[in-house]
C-alpha cells in the first residue's frame, strides 16, 4: 500500500505527459504519415512542420501577436492594480468593501456573456483587432485577481515601513517606489504570472476581438482544423510551439509556485 | 515513572559525519532518576532540541543508546514509549473542543469511556481549563492552548516523562511567570519526570532541580541551579548563567601561582593536573570582585545604576571586567583596585574548570 | 491586519483600475441588459420587450437541456478533481530535489492555451490515430467521440481532469506543506493513526485552501466554452453542449440579440449567486 502512495506522483505525471507527447510526436510525422497509420514515435522524424511556422508570417505572427497583448496586458493590470492594492490594504475608504467585492465579481463573469457586447464595444471605439483590445479586454479577469494577490502580499507588510518613511522625509511616490515596491516582488512576480497564465491561455475574447492584425495563434490553428485542410502535423507542431513560453515561465518561477499557489493568504 | 539513561549518545543528521562539526551531539551520558525536574538549558543550536527528540523518540541517535528503567528504547517509536511532548507553539486539533482534545490520547488507546471522562475533569480542573472544556479548541487564547497541549501530556497516567521544548515562546510576557508557577505546582502534584529545554536561564533556574547545560552538541555541566551559579564547571556555563555574567580573563601559571595583569591572584581549585599548553582563564563573578586598596589596577570606564546595585565596567590590561557594588557602597572615581574573593576564583583550562 | 487609516483621497489610487474594469464591465452589461428587454426586427429598430425575453429562455426547454447538461458536467468534475488533487497532493514528498521537479511538470497542463487542449485532446483520441482511441478500441472498447455521446462525455471529463487537477493538486500542496511537522509529531505521540491524524490535523488546515480550489473549479468549469468546443464543437448533436457553448451559439452565432442578451444575464446572475456563497462562507474565515 505504501508503495502505491510513493509511486502515485510518478502515475499522475505520466498520465499528464502523454497527451503532450502524443502531440510531439504527431508533430515531428507528416500528416499522410499521420493519417497512414498509428506508430509510437515518428517513422519519417521530419522537422517540415515546424519550418512552415517558423517561416509562414501567417503562422508565427500568430505567436507574435498573443505574446503582444499577454505582455500588454500583465503590464497594464500589474501598475494599474499596483495602487488600488495599496489603497485597499492601507486605507479604509467611502466604499471599500463594495468595491472590492464588485471586482472579485468580475472574474466570475462567463467571458460567454461578455462575446458579443465586447465585440460591439471595442468597434465602437475603434479598437477592432488591436493588440490593445484584447489586452484591455481581459483586464476584465486579471484586475480583479491581481488587485486580491497584491493586496494579500501589501497587508503581510508592517505599516510602521510607511510610517518610518514618512517621518524620514519621503515623498510619498519615492516611498513607493524606492521603499515598499522593492518588498512585494514576490507578489508582483506572482501576480505578473497569473495574469500572463490567464491571458494566454483565454481563446474566446482574443479570437472575438481580433480578425487579421491581431489575430492570436489560437485563431489561427482552428483555421486549420476546419474539415478541409485538417492538416494534423501542422496543428501539432503549432500547439506544441504554444507550451514552450508556458514551459519557460514556470520553469523560472517553479521555486514560488506552491507559495504563489497560496496567494500569500493562506 | 522512570529512570532515564543516556549511555554514549551521539548523533549526525548527516548521512556520513567527517568533522566534529558534522554531530550535532557529540557525546552524551546522563543518568536522570525518577520524577524530578529537569533543565536542558543552553543557546540555540546547542543540540538540546536533538537531544529531546531522541529522548521522546522523534528522532532514532547515530550511536549509544537510551533506557528507560533499564530497558532500552533506542528504536521504539514515540507511542510505544510513554512520553509526552509540549511543544514551542501550542499544537492542538482545532476541530475540535478542549475536552475532546484532552480524551484524544485516551481515547485512542481505547480507554473505557468513563475512566476517560474521569482523567479529563481531573487534568481540565488541574490546569483550570474546566470553565471552558466544552469551547473549541480553535478560538482559544495562546496560552489556554498550551494548558491544552501540556493536559494531553498529563491525561495519560502511564506516562514516564513529559518533555516541554521552549514551551514559553509564544506565550506573553506577562502571563509566562503564571504558567511557570502552575508548571512548578504540576510537578509537584503529579510527580512525573519533567524535562524542560530553553534557551532562558531563568526559566531553567527557577524550574528544574538539576539543571544540564549544553553547548555545541555536549554536555558542559550537570547540577543545581546553585551548582551551576556558585561554581561553574565551564566558562560557557560562568558566562551563561547570572546577569552580568561571569568574568573570563586570560590568566598564566608562574610556580604553580595564578597570576593576572603580573599580579598574583588566590584561587579556589587545585590545579596540580594542569600540562602547561591548554589555554588558561580566570573565572570570577561580578558579584565576587571587590574595590579594594590594593589589587590588581583598573580604570572605571562606566557606571550603571540597576536600582538594588550598582554595576561598574572596569578595565585591566586592556580587560573589561564587571564589578557588582550592592547598594551604599561607594565605587572610586580614580586609582581604583580590584580584589577577587578567592573562595570563588577559579582557574579554566580550555573552558574547563581544572579539578585538582 | 494593521490598522487602517480613514482616508477618502485613496479613491485616487484605485481610479485606474475602476476604470479599466469599468469600461470591459459596466458599459458591455448595460449592453446585455439594454438587449434583454427590447426587440428588434432589423434596421436597429427596437421595441420595448419587458421580460418576454427572460420568461422565454426561463421556459425554453434548449435552455434547460443546456443548464442540466452543464450542471451534470460540473457536478462530476467537482466529485473527480477535489478528491483526486487532495490525494495526489497528500502523497507527494514535502522536501527535496524531486520537489520542484514535480511541482514544474505538474503546473504544465495549467498554462496550455485553451484551444491547443481542446485540439491536443481531440488528435490523441482520435479513433485510429490517437493514443486514447487506438489503446480503447484496441481494448474492445467501441470509442468514437464523434458518434457516441457517452465517448463525447467520456473524453470531455477526462480532458478537463487532466487539464485542471493540477490546480487542485497545487492548492492542497500549499495548503499542506504549511502545517508545522510538530502537529505530526504530537499526533504520534498521541497515538493517532494515518486517519486520524488527516481527519484531525491535515483536512482542517487544508480548508481555506480547497475552499478556494472548490470556489475556482466551480466558476471555472462553470464558465468552460474552448475546450469543449474545440473537442467535440458541443457535439456529437448537442451532447456536449453547455452553457456558455449554446450562448456563443445564439449570440455570435444566431444574433438573436434579445434572448442571448437574456440568457447571459441569467447565467452570469447563477454564477453570481452561486460564487457569493462560496465567497460568504471563505470569508467568514478571513476575520482574524
Amino acid at each position: 500500500m505504501m508503495r502505491l502512495t510513493k509511486y502515485t506522483p510518478v502515475l499522475y505525471i505520466i498520465f499528464l505527459m502523454l497527451p503532450i507527447y502524443w502531440l510531439l510526436n504527431m508533430s515531428f510525422k507528416t500528416t499522410n504519415e499521420i493519417l497512414g497509420g498509428f506508430s509510437l514515435y515518428p517513422q519519417e522524424f521530419t522537422l517540415v512542420n515546424y519550418k512552415t511556422i517558423l517561416t509562414d508570417p501567417t503562422w508565427y505572427m500568430g505567436y507574435v501577436n498573443s505574446m503582444l497583448y499577454v505582455s500588454f496586458n500583465t503590464v497594464i493590470s500589474v501598475a494599474a492594480a499596483l495602487p488600488a492594492a495599496y489603497a485597499f490594504s492601507r486605507f479604509r475608504f467611502l466604499g471599500d468593501k463594495h468595491l472590492f467585492f464588485w471586482l472579485l465579481t468580475n472574474r466570475m463573469a462567463p467571458p460567454a456573456v461578455f462575446a458579443l457586447p465586447f465585440f460591439q464595444l471595442y468597434s465602437a471605439v475603434e479598437l477592432f483587432d488591436t493588440h490593445i483590445a484584447v489586452a484591455l479586454a481581459h483586464c476584465l479577469f486579471n484586475i480583479p485577481l491581481a488587485v486580491w494577490i497584491l493586496e494579500g502580499f501589501m497587508s503581510g507588510v508592517p505599516k510602521e515601513l510607511d510610517e518610518t518613511a514618512y517621518v524620514d522625509g519621503y515623498s510619498f511616490p519615492r516611498f513607493f517606489f524606492k521603499i515598499f515596491v522593492p518588498t512585494i516582488t514576490a507578489g508582483i512576480g506572482v501576480a505578473a504570472f497569473f495574469c500572463f497564465m490567464f491571458s494566454w491561455v483565454e481563446l474566446l475574447l482574443a479570437k472575438t476581438l481580433t480578425s487579421v492584425d491581431a489575430k492570436p495563434i489560437a485563431a489561427t490553428m482552428t483555421r486549420t482544423a476546419s474539415t478541409s485542410g485538417y492538416e494534423l502535423g501542422l496543428l501539432a507542431a503549432a500547439g506544441s510551439l504554444t507550451i514552450v513560453p508556458g514551459a519557460f515561465v514556470i520553469y523560472f518561477v517553479r521555486n514560488y509556485i506552491a507559495k504563489g499557489f497560496a496567494l500569500g493568504r493562506v | 515513572m522512570a529512570t532515564i539513561a543516556l549511555d554514549k549518545l551521539r548523533h549526525s543528521y548527516m548521512a556520513d559525519p567527517q568533522a566534529p562539526e558534522d554531530w550535532a551531539l557529540k557525546e552524551v551520558d546522563i543518568n536522570w532518576s525518577d520524577g524530578g525536574a529537569y533543565a536542558l538549558l543552553g543557546p540555540s543550536g546547542c543540540g538540546k532540541t536533538t537531544l529531546l527528540n531522541i529522548i521522546s523518540g522523534l528522532v532514532t541517535p547515530s550511536e549509544g543508546r537510551i533506557l528507560f528503567n533499564g530497558q532500552d528504547v533506542t528504536h521504539l517509536p514515540p507511542d510505544q514509549r510513554n512520553i509526552a511532548q509540549v511543544f514551542q507553539f501550542p499544537v492542538i486539533y482545532d476541530t475540535m473542543t478542549v475536552y475532546d482534545n484532552l480524551a484524544f490520547p485516551l481515547r485512542n488507546r481505547r480507554v473505557d469511556e468513563a475512566k476517560v471522562d474521569r482523567r479529563v475533569r481531573e487534568i481540565s480542573e488541574m490546569l483550570e481549563l474546566d470553565d471552558m472544556i466544552d469551547r473549541r479548541a480553535a478560538g482559544l487564547s495562546p496560552d489556554a492552548k498550551q494548558k491544552i497541549s501540556m493536559g494531553r501530556g498529563l491525561v495519560r497516567d502511564d506516562v514516564n516523562v513529559i518533555m516541554f521544548d521552549e514551551p514559553l515562546t509564544v506565550i506573553d510576557p506577562h502571563l509566562k511567570w503564571k504558567l511557570r508557577s502552575k508548571l512548578k505546582e504540576l510537578h509537584q502534584r503529579v510527580g512525573v519526570t519533567m524535562i524542560y529545554v530553553t534557551h532562558d536561564q531563568t526559566e531553567a533556574l527557577t524550574f528544574a532541580d538539576q539543571v544540564v547545560v549544553m553547548q555545541d552538541g555536549e554536555v558542559v555541566q550537570l547540577g543545581t541551579p546553585v551548582d551551576l551559579f556558585e561554581r561553574p564547571g565551564h566558562t560557557f556555563v560562568g558566562h551563561f548563567i547570572g546577569s552580568p555574567g561571569m568574568n573570563v580573563l586570560p590568566c598564566d601559571m608562574r610556580d604553580g601561582r595564578a597570576f593576572f595583569a603580573d599580579t598574583q591572584v588566590s584561587i579556589e581549585n587545585g590545579v596540580q593536573g594542569l600540562k602547561g599548553d591548554e589555554r588558561l582563564e580566570l573565572g570570577v563573578r561580578p558579584e565576587f570582585v571587590r574595590f579594594a586598596d590594593t589589587g590588581i589596577p583598573a580604570e572605571i570606564i562606566k557606571v550603571a545604576d540597576t536600582g538594588r546595585n550598582q554595576l561598574v565596567e572596569a578595565r585591566a590590561q586592556g580587560q573589561r571586567i564587571n564589578v557588582l557594588v550592592p547598594e551604599g557602597e561607594s565605587v572610586p572615581s580614580e586609582g581604583a583596585h580590584l580584589m577577587f574573593d578567592p573562595n570563588k576564583t577559579r582557574v579554566y583550562a580550555n573552558g574547563w574548570l581544572v579539578e585538582g | 491586519m494593521a490598522i487602517r487609516t480613514e482616508n477618502n483621497k485613496a479613491w485616487l489610487f484605485v481610479i485606474p483600475v475602476v476604470l479599466l474594469v469599468a469600461f470591459n464591465a459596466v458599459v458591455p452589461l448595460m449592453t446585455v441588459v439594454n438587449y434583454s428587454v427590447q426587440e428588434t426586427f432589423g434596421d436597429n429598430l427596437f421595441f420595448w420587450h419587458g421580460l418576454g425575453w427572460f420568461e422565454d429562455v426561463l421556459r425554453s426547454e434548449r435552455f434547460h437541456a443546456s443548464l442540466a447538461r452543464q450542471l451534470l458536467f460540473t457536478g462530476i468534475i467537482l466529485a473527480i478533481e477535489i478528491p483526486l488533487g487532495v490525494m495526489i497532493a497528500l502523497t507527494m514528498p514535502k522536501k527535496g530535489p524531486w520537489v520542484p521537479v514535480c511541482l514544474v511538470l505538474m503546473a504544465l497542463p495549467l498554462l496550455i492555451p485553451w484551444n491547443v487542449v481542446g485540439a491536443m485532446w481531440n488528435i490523441f483520441a482520435l479513433p485510429e490515430i490517437g493514443f486514447l482511441g487506438y489503446v480503447l478500441n484496441e481494448i474492445g472498447f467501441d470509442y468514437n467521440m464523434t458518434q457516441s455521446p457517452l465517448a463525447a462525455w467520456f473524453t470531455v471529463v477526462l480532458m478537463d481532469v487532466w487539464h485542471w487537477t493540477s490546480l487542485v493538486v497545487l492548492l492542497a500542496y500549499a495548503g499542506l506543506i504549511s502545517i508545522p511537522d510538530a502537529y505530526y509529531q504530537a499526533a504520534k505521540i498521541d497515538g493517532a493513526g494515518r486517519f486520524a491524524v488527516f481527519r484531525h490535523i491535515q483536512l482542517p488546515k487544508m480548508k481555506q485552501v480547497l475552499t478556494i480550489a472548490i470556489l475556482l473549479r466551480f466558476m471555472d468549469s462553470f464558465m468552460i466554452y474552448t475546450e469543449p468546443f474545440v473537442l467535440t464543437g458541443g457535439g456529437p448533436g448537442n451532447s456536449t453542449t453547455f452553457l456558455s457553448i449554446d450562448l456563443v451559439k445564439i449570440a455570435l452565432g444566431q444574433f438573436d440579440l434579445g434572448p442571448a442578451a437574456a440568457m447571459s444575464l441569467i447565467y452570469f446572475l447563477i454564477t453570481l449567486g452561486v460564487s457569493w456563497v462560496f465567497y460568504t462562507i471563505m470569508t467568514r474565515h478571513d476575520v482574524r
